[in-house]
C-alpha cells in the first residue's frame, strides 16, 4: 500500500510540471477558443456571447464540406505516399552498417534544421517555369516547353510529402532497428521465404510505429496552410487556409473555431485508431 | 547410418577464427551435443547448419546431399533458439502452426498436428495465450513444440535450458530426452554446461577455440580424455605435466608417478580423477603432502592435499565423511591403470 502511494507521489512529481504546462497553456486556451463556436460573430469582428448553432449548420454547406474533403484527400495521399516511400527507406537504413546508418539518419534529419518556409520557397524555384526541373527536362529534350509544375494540388502533395517524410521514416526505422533479428531467422528456419517473413513477422511487428508515423504525417498535412499558400498558389485551399482566413481575414472567430473542431476530432479519431491497433499488435 | 556429415568446415570473422577445420559425423536418431566454453565456435557451427552463416571452407551433407546449397527456409533442419524467438504477436497455437502453414498443408491437418504437439509438451490449455503471458519454462516448451512440429530431419537446440532455473531445468532435461525417444528426430544440442551435455547426449563433441578436441560418448570422455583440454574441462581432474621416458611417466618436480604408459616417449600429461586418488600412510618414494582442507558434501567428501614440489593442490574424493583432519601428512597414490596419460 505505502509503496503504491509512494510511487504515485513520485509519478506526480515527475508528471506534474508537464501536466500543468499542458493544461494551462494548451488545453485551457484551446477549450476557450473552441467554446466560441457556440456564439455569434460581432459585426466588426470579436465574439458576441449569444448562443447559436448556426456555425454548425454553416459547416455542412457544400463549400466547406468540399474543402474538408479535399484536405482529407490531400493529407491521406501524402500519408500513403510517405508510408510507401518511408517504409522501404527506413527498412533499408536499419540494415546498413552502423557507420552508414548514422550518416543516412543525419541526411534524413538535415532538412529539419532549415526553416520550413525557406524549404518550401526553394521548391518554387525548383518547379517554376524557368526553374531547374523544367530546364533539365527541356535540356535533355523530353519536353518542348516548360510544364506547369507549380500551383496545383500535386505540388501541394509533393511539398507536404517532402516536409513531413522524415516523421514517417524515423519511427519506422527505430521499430525495424529494435526488432530482434532472431525473429526473422526463426521465420526463415520454419520455412518462410523472405517475402513471407516480411509480411508475417516484420510488418506486423513494426506496424504500430508505422501508424505513429502516419499520424505524425497526416495531422500536420491536414491542417497545413503554408504549403497550399506557397506551392498551391492559394488556389488549392485546405482546411488550414480556411481556418486562418476565418480568424485573420473574415474575423469570424466562432466559425473558425467550428472548423478547428473538425481538425481536433479527426486527430483524436486517428490517435484512438492508432492506440487500438498498437494494443492489438503488441505482446500481452 | 550417418545423417549429417560436417567436413573440414572453417569460418573466420575478421581476425578471429570461429571454426578451424571442423569435421563431425552425426548418426541418424542420435542425441548429439556440441560442448565447449563460450567463444569456442559451437554456436557458429549451429548457425552454419541452420543457414544463417556460411563457412569459408568445407562442406556439410545431410542424407548425402549438399546442405549448404539450400536457402535457410528450404532446409529440413529446425532450430530452437536460445532466446526462443517466439513471435510476440501470435498466440501459442499460431506460433506452433507457423511452420506448417508454410508447407501449405490442409487446415485440418495443421490443427490436428498443432494440437498433438501441444499435448506432447503439456501446453494445450495455453494454446490461445500470447508468449508474454507464459513463464520461461512454458515459453521454452512452445519453442520446442514449434521446432518439432515440422518433423525435421535434424533438430538443433541452442543452449535450450540455459534460461531456466535449476529445478525446471532438471525436469526439462528429462522431458527433452523422453521427447527425443518419442519423436525419433536427430537432436544436436549446443551447450556450455557439461552436466547438461553428459546427462542428455549419446555422444559429445568437445570444442575449444574453433577446433574439435574429442568426439566420444560421455563415459569415454570422462574416463579416457584424449587431450589436456578435455581432461581439464570435463569434470574435476588432477593434472600433472611431465614426460614419458622408457615407459615411465615423471612429473615435473615430483618424479615418477603410478601409470601404465601406452604412449610413446615424449612430453605428456597425467590425469587422475579425485575419486581414484587414495590417501595412505606416507612411505618413502611415494608422493607426499599435507591435508589443507576437508569439505563434506553429504554423499562425498573432498580432501585437498598440498603436495611438496607441486604448484597446485591434489584433490581426492572419498565416499561419506572423511576421517582425516587438516594438517595430517599423507601419501598420495592411485592404481596405475586409473591414471590417464595424454601425449602432447
Amino acid at each position: 500500500m505505502s509503496r503504491g502511494r509512494g510511487s504515485n507521489l513520485a509519478r506526480l512529481i515527475f508528471l506534474g510540471p508537464g501536466l500543468i504546462m499542458l493544461t494551462l497553456l494548451a488545453v485551457v486556451p484551446m477549450l476557450l477558443m473552441l467554446s466560441t463556436m457556440f456564439f455569434q460573430r460581432g459585426r466588426f469582428g470579436g465574439v458576441v456571447y449569444e448562443f447559436t448553432t448556426a456555425n454548425f449548420s454553416r459547416l455542412f454547406q457544400p463549400l466547406y464540406l468540399n474543402v474538408i474533403q479535399d484536405s482529407l484527400v490531400v493529407a491521406g495521399l501524402v500519408t500513403v505516399l510517405a508510408l510507401l516511400i518511408g517504409y522501404p527507406t527506413a527498412y533499408a537504413i536499419a540494415q546498413l552498417p552502423p557507420k552508414w546508418k548514422t550518416i543516412a539518419l543525419l541526411a534524413i534529419m538535415l532538412p529539419f534544421w532549415t526553416n520550413f518556409l525557406i524549404r518550401m520557397y526553394a521548391w518554387t524555384i525548383l518547379l517554376s517555369g524557368p526553374g531547374l526541373v523544367n530546364e533539365a527536362l527541356t535540356g535533355i529534350g523530353l519536353i518542348d516547353k516548360p510544364l506547369e509544375l507549380l500551383y496545383n494540388r500535386g505540388t501541394v502533395v509533393v511539398g507536404l510529402l517532402y516536409g513531413y517524410l522524415s516523421l514517417m521514416i524515423l519511427p519506422i526505422y527505430s521499430a525495424v532497428e529494435r526488432l530482434d533479428p532472431r525473429l526473422r531467422e526463426a521465420s526463415a528456419n520454419l520455412g518462410a521465404s523472405p517475402v513471407r517473413t516480411f509480411f508475417s513477422v516484420t510488418l506486423p511487428l513494426t506496424l504500430p510505429s508505422a501508424l505513429i508515423g502516419a499520424v505524425l504525417v497526416f495531422v500536420p498535412s491536414f491542417g497545413n496552410f503554408v504549403v497550399p499558400e506557397i506551392l498551391g498558389g492559394g488556389k488549392a485551399i485546405m482546411v488550414g487556409n480556411l481556418i486562418r482566413d476565418q480568424f485573420l481575414k473574415a474575423r469570424d472567430w466562432p466559425f473558425g473555431a467550428t472548423i478547428a473542431l473538425v481538425m481536433v476530432v479527426v486527430t483524436v479519431i486517428l490517435l484512438l485508431a492508432q492506440a487500438v491497433v498498437s494494443r492489438r499488435t503488441r505482446s500481452a | 547410418m550417418t545423417l549429417l556429415s560436417i567436413e573440414g568446415v572453417s569460418r573466420k570473422f575478421g581476425n578471429v577464427t570461429a571454426l578451424s577445420d571442423v569435421s563431425i559425423d552425426i548418426q541418424q536418431g542420435e542425441f548429439f551435443a556440441l560442448l565447449g566454453p563460450s567463444g569456442c565456435g559451437k554456436t557458429t557451427l549451429l548457425r552454419i547448419l541452420a543457414g544463417f552463416e556460411t563457412p569459408d571452407r568445407g562442406g556439410v551433407r545431410l542424407d548425402g546431399a549438399d546442405l549448404l546449397k539450400l536457402a535457410p527456409h528450404k532446409r529440413p533442419v529446425n532450430l530452437m533458439f536460445q532466446s526462443y524467438a517466439l513471435f510476440p504477436h501470435m498466440t501459442v497455437a499460431k506460433n506452433v502452426a507457423y511452420g506448417l502453414e508454410r508447407e501449405n498443408l490442409p487446415r485440418a491437418e495443421i490443427k490436428a498436428r498443432v494440437g498433438e504437439v501441444l499435448e506432447k509438451v503439456g501446453l494445450e490449455p495455453m494454446a490461445n495465450r500470447r508468449p508474454a503471458q507464459l513463464s520461461g519454462g512454458q515459453q521454452q516448451r512452445v519453442a520446442l513444440a514449434r521446432a518439432i512440429v515440422k518433423r525435421p530431419r535434424l533438430l538443433l537446440l541452442d543452449e535450450p535450458l540455459s534460461a531456466l532455473d535449476k529445478k525446471v531445468r532438471a525436469e526439462m532435461q528429462l522431458e527433452l530426452k523422453r521427447l527425443q525417444h518419442e519423436v525419433g528426430i536427430t537432436f544436436v544440442v549446443v551447450t556450455h554446461d557439461q552436466e547438461e551435455a553428459m546427462s542428455l547426449a549419446d555422444r559429445i563433441a568437445v570444442m575449444d577455440q574453433g577446433r574439435v578436441e574429442q568426439v566420444d560418448a560421455p563415459v569415454t570422455l570422462y574416463d579416457r580424455p584424449r587431450t589436456y583440454f578435455v581432461a581439464d574441462f570435463i569434470g574435476a581432474n588432477n593434472l600433472f605435466t611431465g614426460a614419458i621416458r622408457g615407459g615411465v611417466f615423471s612429473a615435473e618436480g615430483l618424479g615418477p608417478l603410478p601409470s601404465k604408459a601406452t604412449t610413446a616417449d615424449g612430453s605428456a600429461a597425467l590425469a587422475i580423477r579425485p575419486e581414484r586418488v587414495r590417501l595412505t600412510e606416507p612411505t618413502p618414494g611415494m608422493v607426499q603432502g599435507v591435508v589443507v582442507d576437508v569439505s563434506f558434501y553429504g554423499g562425498v567428501s573432498h580432501i585437498a592435499v598440498e603436495v611438496t614440489g607441486l604448484g597446485r593442490k591434489v584433490l581426492a574424493a572419498t565416499q561419506g565423511s572423511a576421517r582425516i583432519t587438516p594438517g595430517t601428512v599423507v601419501g598420495v597414490t592411485w592404481r596405475p591403470e586409473d591414471a590417464v596419460l595424454i601425449a602432447n
